[in-house]
């Protein structure tokens, strides 16, 4: 039978800044196609380090990492990320923001902004398409922000506390619009959040880490299927993976408050 | 909060100005002062009237002088910006001469310069470039090392070349710095022709601007006339601000959080 190869692959990693301390030890995993995995863990323990290390913004130390089978730089135009804020130009329309990694690449003008209205109907922006960031709400403008990012319909995308701003009731329904997203065009992710029920809902591996130094603790396999729906949250077996998450999450957060 | 009504924002300027111009006619009736240390109100009008003609002329020439040492200080401190931005050798090179350079007084330069430069306009527009180029240098160089890390990443990702990142980020997000500096500049440049003007103000004729106007009513103590004077440099002055507040609000008004609307 053909073996299916991890898209991103990290070998017992480390990194640390200069002589100083080590903020990742011991990491292992294999992210493999479709998975989509959540990082959670008290704050220090390098969550966001690691999406920054496969997407080559970031050195490590020792270890091996591969993205697709190569170095995390050769790999970026397989992937894309999403920031904390929606990191858009403000000096650009959406329609503008959504067509600049094409523009990077030197797509052709006409094909490039095609290509950016329906990402940007996808969104359910298309009546916003010449406003400015500014004049967009915080749930606009990330997914101004998702829309920028799936572009290029990249393999894998990296998501660093992308709904940490928002309120509850938008995170939920982007939550809800990602995973329909990926229904159409189907990609890898790597997510980061604070928010347990967040990683629930979304994953079906979930990895806690703790810090100091920042390293895997646990990892929860979420089983529910896709495409998920709302009401999944209400159920108690949805409750009952919330409920072993936060234990995990207790189990290391306890010593850092001692 | 109570609402401040609009038509105060017209109504309180206009109600100081003219309790200052009561105030000032006071103080003259009071005193008994003569003209020629303290005009009234209304000699000053009467002589603005008297010497408009001149007064006309010479703002025409002072404002060349002054737009002339304002684009050369935008265009070369622009490019200023650009190479210091994008160089981290020519910045730790050149930048703190700069200021150095910025904390010599061009008052005293002034001799050598209308030497090299020659009197007249050369000399008025050099003095005015350098009084108008430092402003524009240090805010827009600090626009260019203020470009948000996160697009700088954005950018990365996306393997965009140096010339793009430039070009699509770094110079955009200096925009708002550089108008900074314009605008300081803008109200540095009439003063710089005029400083240049008035040391130079033998260049007599009818090539003189605002500046040589103070030099020669000086001498005549036409006092008046000089209040004139500073009402007209004053004038110049709000023309070129409000011209570079124009642009300010051209470039920006779309996108920028400095003119966020109230109402949303």
């Amino acid at each position: 039978m053909e073996t299916v190869s991890p898209i991103v692959n990290f070998t017992s990693l480390q990194k640390s800044y200069g002589d100083g301390p080590v903020v990742l030890d011991e990491i292992n995993l294999a992210v493999m196609p479709g998975d989509f995995i959540s990082l959670i863990g008290p704050s220090g323990c390098g969550k966001s380090t690691v999406l920054k290390l496969v997407s080559g913004l970031s050195p490590w130390t020792k270890g091996g990492l591969t993205v697709a089978g190569m170095k995390p730089r050769q790999a970026r135009d397989r992937q894309a990320f999403i920031f904390q804020d929606a990191t858009l130009l403000p000096w650009l329309t959406a329609q503008h923001n959504v067509e600049l990694p094409l523009r990077l690449r030197r797509v052709p003008a006409g094909e490039r902004v095609a290509k950016a209205r329906q990402m940007l109907a996808l969104v359910g922006l298309a009546d916003v398409r010449e406003y400015y960031p500014r004049q967009l709400s915080g749930g606009m403008k990330m997914r101004v922000s998702i829309a920028r990012a799936l572009t290029l319909a990249p393999e894998l995308l990296l998501l660093d506390e992308p709904f940490g701003a928002l309120d509850e009731m938008t995170r939920n329904r982007l939550n809800e619009e990602l995973l329909a997203l990926r229904e159409q065009s189907p990609f890898t992710a790597m997510f980061v959040t604070h928010s347990v029920a967040e990683a629930v809902f979304l994953s079906n591996r979930i990895v806690v880490m703790a810090a100091h130094p920042g390293r895997f603790h646990a990892e929860v396999q979420v089983e529910f299927p896709y495409p998920r729906r709302p009401e999944l949250r209400a159920r108690a077996e949805f409750q009952a993976k919330v409920n072993e998450v936060s234990g995990l999450l207790h189990e290391v957060e306890m010593p850092a408050r001692s | 909060m109570k609402k401040f009504p609009a038509i105060f924002v017209w109504l309180l300027p206009l109600a100081s100005g003219v309790l200052f111009v009561a105030l000032w006619d006071g103080i003259r009736a009071v005193s008994g002062l003569q003209s020629w240390i303290l005009p009234t109100p209304w000699e000053i009008v009467e002589a603005a009237w008297r010497e408009r003609g001149h007064l006309a002329v010479a703002a025409a020439h002072t404002a060349v002088g002054a737009l002339g040492g304002f684009l050369l200080a935008a265009a070369f401190g622009f490019l200023t910006s650009l190479l210091l931005g994008v160089s981290r050798v020519l910045r730790a090179g050149f930048y703190p001469w700069l200021l150095v350079l910025q904390m010599t007084p061009v008052i005293v330069l002034t001799p050598i310069i209308m030497l090299w430069a020659g009197p007249g306009l050369p000399g008025i527009i050099t003095i005015t470039w350098l009084i108008s180029y430092f402003p524009i240098v240090a805010n827009m160089t600090q626009g260019m090392l203020s470009t948000d890390m996160n697009h700088v990443a954005l950018f990365r990702m996306c393997n965009a070349s140096r010339s793009q990142e430039m070009l699509l980020l770094r110079l955009p997000s200096a925009m708002p710095y550089f108008l900074a500096g314009l605008r300081i500049a803008a109200t540095l440049a009439p003063i710089g022709a005029i400083f240049g003007e008035y040391m130079v103000g033998n260049s007599a004729g009818d090539s003189g601007g605002l500046g040589f106007l103070v030099y020669s009513y000086n001498s005549q103590i036409k006092i008046p006339a000089l209040f004139a004077t500073a009402i007209a440099s004053c004038l110049l002055g709000f023309i070129f601000v409000a011209a570079v507040a124009g642009l300010n609000w051209a470039v920006l008004h779309k996108w920028h959080d400095s003119y966020e609307r109230d109402d949303h």
